[in-house]
């Protein structure tokens, strides 16, 4: 491939940012229509890109490399069949936080687009990167638009969730910067791919997956570190929660599965007790806070924590099926979380609030919000025919052949996921209507229905036809695995 | 003889132009905006003339003076960075009315000083171009003589910088009763781990050399100085001087203590990390950004001395790296300082900034960029230069220097965040008058597009960096 395609996409959105920068105008209106058409053009690049690579290869595809930092580090970025979904999902998001940033966002909206824009090259580029200085600059990089974003437009509380967001983020992930050069005086290298032939010896391998582990663990984020997203969660804008958890969440489960097992097989090994113990946790943990919890956002936040807790688990079975759930099980939630937050973004922008306690009886009188919001719903709780069914089910089939009692209580997990999200339902949607300024209220306007809408028919379609995901990660995974299980019988004899 | 002076013609040309100016100073009244100017034409003259000096080795007077790659390429950034501190600092300077004609030409007289100490073979040598270098810097402190914190911090410095000098003096006439010689080669060859007394003799040098570029435990003056003494200098002392201290610095690592490197070394990564642990908790409770940039420098002289205390060649490079990006960002943060005018009056504190955000976006940006830079979070070029530096210091596997390094990173975050923080998360207070400071303006937009652009090309400056000690 000449034409370098994977740069395009990275930095398609930084120079549109420029141009949003460079744009008048008093309603902002050019800026939004530049965001949305070099965004919607960076997702039908993407879906490009997606149409013309090869699954049946598990090679790395569309590579680019470029000498970088002194010759010794070089700009490389290749995608196989699981990056491309996360870039995907990272194209699709973002038209969708841009629409919804026309009804919620009052005060500097081109600022506000420049950051999304920002943070979208930054968040592709994690997808794209195939060596590890490259990724970790993508992977920090995007901390100060996403700190912004937080800090400017966020709630009441917001300069705390944003300085917890970041330190918390920037303090796991300076232990990787240390890990990653290690690796670098230990292989000579640090593109991935060769580090991948080269074989990290069995002795350093578990300190460089700690290493990787403590930036993983917050971004995920899993119990015990998981403290800073519901905050983050809160207090973000509507689009900002919903990058937050579409995207940003995933980057992290994308590291474990391109770094992490590949890298440190061995170490994977060694530490998945460990992993299985913290997802349980996670899961039920989590499940029960997020039944007590009052405020909408807070409460789906804390489901994103259970929901990323299947997807730890799911990594570490390292069999086909707990793998390819966890890919599908993060973009399914990409998808769902995205739209819960966007419903909840929906009355809020309207009333104002985020309790649950202001609402009740919707259904009265905002019918086609209440349907949207009841199909996210269930997609959330893992309803067959829902996207959110097939990861959890496939996660739960993977871990089953590894360990029954982990796989027994992850399922409990599922029943307090059903919990939870019908208590949600049952307060807010349905019920009397109490107060009185619901009675007043708009249903979904032509902007918002677009925006459900797509996102609505995505759950459902991938929910009874997810054949087109599974095909472009089968072979991947297959490999992935592959290497893993040679790495770890030859080298456990030795 | 007389051709080898040629070898010496930047400091020739530079001592010459101080003279002259010095009189054309005494003779012309008000003659303030002339000599400024003609400092500026005097420094980019020497850059000029150092470009055209041949950069391979040359050592004249009984080799205590060496022309080499190194030390042009101090010259050069102590040149440059020069440049840009006194030009975005003039219309400072004429608000508070130190538009004294002395001002440019001490200035100068300074820079002659770090030329003889990055360029000396030889103790003596060294210690004139030191001495020279402090006195100009004490009365620089000082400039403002009227006002009470500028003479303190004055007073501050000289007293506590002489002691610091005695001590090197002290370490240096040691270093040559034990070794029997001043030329650092020289003093190279006599020594080794036996020589208690030279071991000695090093420590006192390094007491010496930690004062002056500010490294902890002898940074007591810095925030005092920093905060006392007009922004002017501040800016001046927080870049210029510590460039010099710190090719000093690595030039006794490279010569005359290369035998000795264990002892020194030891030292060294203590000052390091006791540097950076101090400049990432002392900042935090900062209310005015100069002090708040003072421990903010502290922080940064501790990574650049990371670098050094590899004891490697690219451990050097990559504190010279370091120091030349510190060198970028420092000047774009000082220049931001300049634009904080209100009603003639220039605001320092951090309670000052809340909200410029509303109505100085472009300042505000900028401020933005250059603060996440120091706080060496990607892509930013603070970043690669903390990333040169590790990847140094784990090279030499001294792994828990680089982890407490990295962990006062994020220490040190939280100080910049809350800067920020004040900028674009709170409410607006003050609007600041439009100032017209164009060359503040250019070097903060210079800084910032170095900064912002670092990362399409990172190997340039290292590349540059890479050809100083292929000899």
């Amino acid at each position: 491939m000449d034409f370098p395609i994977l740069s395009t996409l990275i930095f398609l959105p930084l120079v549109s940012s420029l141009f949003i920068f460079l744009s008048r105008g008093q309603n902002y209106n050019s800026a939004i229509y530049i965001s949305l058409f070099s965004s919607l053009a960076t997702f039908i690049l993407s879906l490009f890109i997606w149409y013309s690579m090869d699954y049946a290869s598990a090679d790395f595809q569309f590579l680019e490399e470029q000498s970088w930092i002194n010759d010794f580090i070089k700009f490389k970025l290749g995608i196989d069949g699981i990056s491309i979904l996360f870039i995907v999902l990272t194209t699709l998001i973002t038209p969708i936080c841009i629409i919804s940033c026309i009804n919620s966002v009052k005060d500097r909206v081109k600022e506000f687009l420049i950051a999304i824009m920002i943070l979208e090259t930054f968040m592709i580029g994690v997808f794209c990167s195939l060596d590890l200085v490259v990724f970790y600059l993508f992977f920090e990089a995007g901390l100060i638009p996403m700190f912004l974003i937080i800090g400017v437009w966020g709630g009441p509380k917001r300069v705390y969730s944003a300085f917890k967001f970041f330190l918390f983020t920037l303090l796991g992930s300076v232990l990787m910067l240390v890990a990653i050069i290690a690796i670098y005086w230990i292989t000579g290298t640090t593109d991935v791919t060769q580090i991948y032939e080269i074989k990290i010896p069995k002795e350093y391998q578990n300190l460089l997956w700690l290493a990787f582990f403590s930036s993983f663990a917050v971004k995920t984020p899993m119990w015990p570190v998981h403290t800073w997203l519901p905050d983050a969660h809160v207090e973000a804008p509507t689009a900002g929660s919903v990058i937050l958890a579409a995207i940003l969440l995933k980057m992290a489960g994308y590291g474990f599965l391109r770094f992490s097992l590949p890298m440190f097989p061995l170490a994977s090994e060694f530490f998945t007790p460990l992993i299985f113990t913290l997802s349980i946790i996670a899961i039920i943990y989590t499940s029960l806070v997020a039944l007590m919890q009052e405020d909408m956002k807070k409460l789906i936040a804390y489901s994103s924590v259970a929901h990323m807790g299947y997807v730890t688990l799911g990594i570490f079975t390292f069999t086909k099926q707990g793998v390819e759930g966890s890919v599908f099980q993060m973009i399914s939630h990409g998808l769902i979380s995205a739209a819960l937050f966007l419903c909840v973004g929906v009355v809020y922008d309207r009333l104002n609030s985020r309790m649950i306690s202001t609402y009740g009886g919707l259904v009265n009188y905002l019918p086609k919000y209440s349907f949207l919001f009841i199909v996210f719903a269930l997609a959330g709780l893992g309803l067959p025919g829902t996207s959110g069914f097939l990861g959890e089910f496939l996660v739960l089939t993977g871990s089953f052949q590894k360990n029954y009692l982990v796989a027994m209580l992850a399922t409990f997990g599922v029943i307090l996921g059903a919990a939870y999200m019908l208590w949600l339902t049952k307060r807010v949607i349905f019920g009397v209507t109490k107060n009185d300024q619901i009675k007043n209220l708009k249903d979904v306007n032509k902007s918002e229905m677009i925006m459900l809408g797509i996102l609505a028919l995505l759950v459902i379609f991938f929910g009874f036809y997810p054949i087109p995901l599974m095909e472009t990660i089968n072979v991947s995974v297959d490999n992935l695995i592959n290497n893993y299980e040679i790495a770890v019988q030859t080298e456990g004899l030795n | 003889m007389i051709n080898n002076l040629n070898i010496l013609l930047p400091e020739i040309f530079l001592t010459l132009s101080i003279f002259s100016i010095l009189m054309i100073g005494v003779f012309i009244k008000n003659s303030f905006n002339l000599i400024f100017n003609l400092t500026s034409l005097i420094i980019l003259l020497t850059i000029v003339i150092i470009l055209n000096n041949p950069s391979s080795v040359e050592k004249i007077f009984l080799e205590s003076f060496t022309r080499d790659a190194f030390s042009n390429f101090f010259k050069i950034l102590i040149l440059i960075s020069s440049l840009f501190v006194l030009n975005s600092s003039k219309n400072f300077i004429l608000d508070k009315k130190l538009a004294k004609f002395e001002y440019p030409i001490i200035v100068l007289l300074s820079i002659l000083g770090m030329f003889f100490m990055v360029s000396s073979n030889d103790i003596i040598l060294f210690y004139l171009g030191l001495e020279l270098q402090s006195l100009a810097l004490y009365i620089l402190a000082s400039i403002d003589r009227d006002n009470l914190k500028s003479s303190e911090s004055g007073i501050k410095y000289f007293v506590l910088s002489a002691l610091s000098s005695g001590l090197l003096l002290y370490g240096c006439s040691l270093l040559y009763g034990f070794t029997g010689s001043t030329n650092f080669e020289l003093i190279a060859n006599e020594l080794s781990k036996e020589n208690t007394g030279a071991v000695f003799a090093m420590v006192f040098i390094l007491v010496g050399l930690a004062f002056k570029v500010s490294a902890v435990p002898f940074h007591m003056w810095t925030p005092d100085v920093y905060e006392g003494a007009p922004t002017s200098i501040t800016s001046y002392f927080a870049v210029v001087p510590k460039v010099a201290g710190l090719a000093v610095l690595i030039k006794f690592m490279l010569i005359p203590f290369s035998k000795i490197l264990m002892e020194w070394q030891t030292i060294i990564i203590f000052i390091s990390i006791a540097s950076m642990i101090l400049g990432a908790v002392a900042a935090i409770g900062q209310k005015n950004v100069k002090r708040l940039l003072a421990y903010s420098s502290i922080g940064h002289i501790g990574y650049a001395l990371a670098g050094v205390a590899t004891g490697v060649i690219s451990g050097y490079e990559s504190a010279i790296v370091y120091i030349s990006i510190y060198v970028v960002m420092n000047i774009g943060a000082f220049s931001c300082l300049y634009l904080l005018k209100k009603d003639g009056e220039y605001k320092e504190n951090i309670s000052d900034l809340s909200g410029i955000s509303k109505k100085h976006p472009m300042l505000a940006i900028s401020f933005l960029v250059i603060l996440f830079s120091l706080a060496g979070i990607p892509p930013l070029g603070g970043f690669f230069a903390k990333f040169y530096v590790f990847t140094a210091v784990v090279e030499q596997k001294m792994y828990a220097l680089a982890i407490i390094g990295l962990l006062t990173t994020v220490i040190s975050a939280f100080y910049y965040l809350k800067i920020i923080k004040t900028i674009y998360f709170d409410a607006s207070v003050i609007s600041f008058d439009n100032t017209k400071n164009k060359f503040a303006q250019l070097s903060i937009f210079i800084s910032c597009s170095i900064l912002l652009t670092f990362f399409l090309y990172p190997s340039v400056l290292s590349n540059v960096v890479d050809t100083l000690f292929l000899n």
